[in-house]
């Protein structure tokens, strides 16, 4: 399992700002989790569509598709940042 | 006080940046940035905004941006507040404050604090505007400027 956290914008159009999500099988990445997420329905699908911008970070640390995930890591996705 | 605060409450920019330097007569320079809330944003009104952030690890990656400015130019002390919840226009959001022994390294310290915080910590504006609330979209000016500091 992993903790997957969502921020601002996205956060607000699925309706989620925290859940519990099994890893999928294999070697897991930011990008299969996020397959996994795509097609559990249309609000994931869209939210994460391409050409949609969207930042994650993996345990608290900036990360990209590539990024290697195991149990037990937090996962969040968000928006591009809008501080200072 | 820790060289990183995430806070809801106002600030006093020079007693912060009198505090950096207090007790210490090797710091020749002081260089900061305040930033406030403007009341016009690409032409809309701006009532109110709220800040959102990520607890955890927008006090860790100021601290990363702080230790990058550290390992980039001789500074001497950085310290980065910025608020977080409900503000209006004329508020101030973030202090950046370095001191170091020369201004040429103080001001190109404070100007890349800035520019990795607004493109590198997760930080998230929503305005509330006359048509309604709005999150604020990132600019490419934002990132473009961040990029100068690459390699």
């Amino acid at each position: 399992m992993v903790t997957i956290l969502y921020f601002a914008a996205l956060r607000e159009s699925l309706g989620c700002s925290r859940e519990q999500v099994a890893l999928p099988g294999g070697t897991a990445t930011v990008s299969s989790l996020l397959e996994q997420l795509r097609n559990r329905n249309e609000r994931w699908t869209e939210a994460f569509a391409p050409g949609k911008r969207w930042r994650v970070a993996v345990n608290q640390q900036m990360a990209d598709p590539a990024t290697p995930l195991k149990p037990g890591d937090e996962v969040a996705f968000f928006p591009p940042v809008t501080g200072g | 006080m820790p060289r990183v605060r995430v806070q809801e409450a106002d600030f006093d920019a020079g007693r912060e940046l009198e505090a950096l330097t207090r007790g210490r007569t090797d710091v020749g320079a002081v260089a900061s940035f305040v930033g406030l809330v403007r009341s016009d944003n690409d032409g809309h009104a701006i009532g109110a905004m709220t800040l959102e952030h990520y607890p955890g690890m927008t006090e860790k990656a100021l601290e990363a941006i702080c230790d990058e400015a550290h390992a980039r130019w001789r500074l001497i002390d950085t310290l980065v507040i910025h608020r977080v919840g409900k503000l209006v226009p004329g508020d101030r959001i973030v202090l950046v404050g370095v001191a170091s022994a020369h201004r040429g390294d103080a001001f190109a310290a404070c100007e890349f604090i800035m520019d990795y915080l607004k493109t590198r910590a997760p930080f998230w504006k929503r305005e509330d505007t006359a048509a309604g609330s709005r999150w604020v979209e990132a600019r490419d000016s934002d990132e473009t400027a961040a990029q100068r500091w690459k390699g």
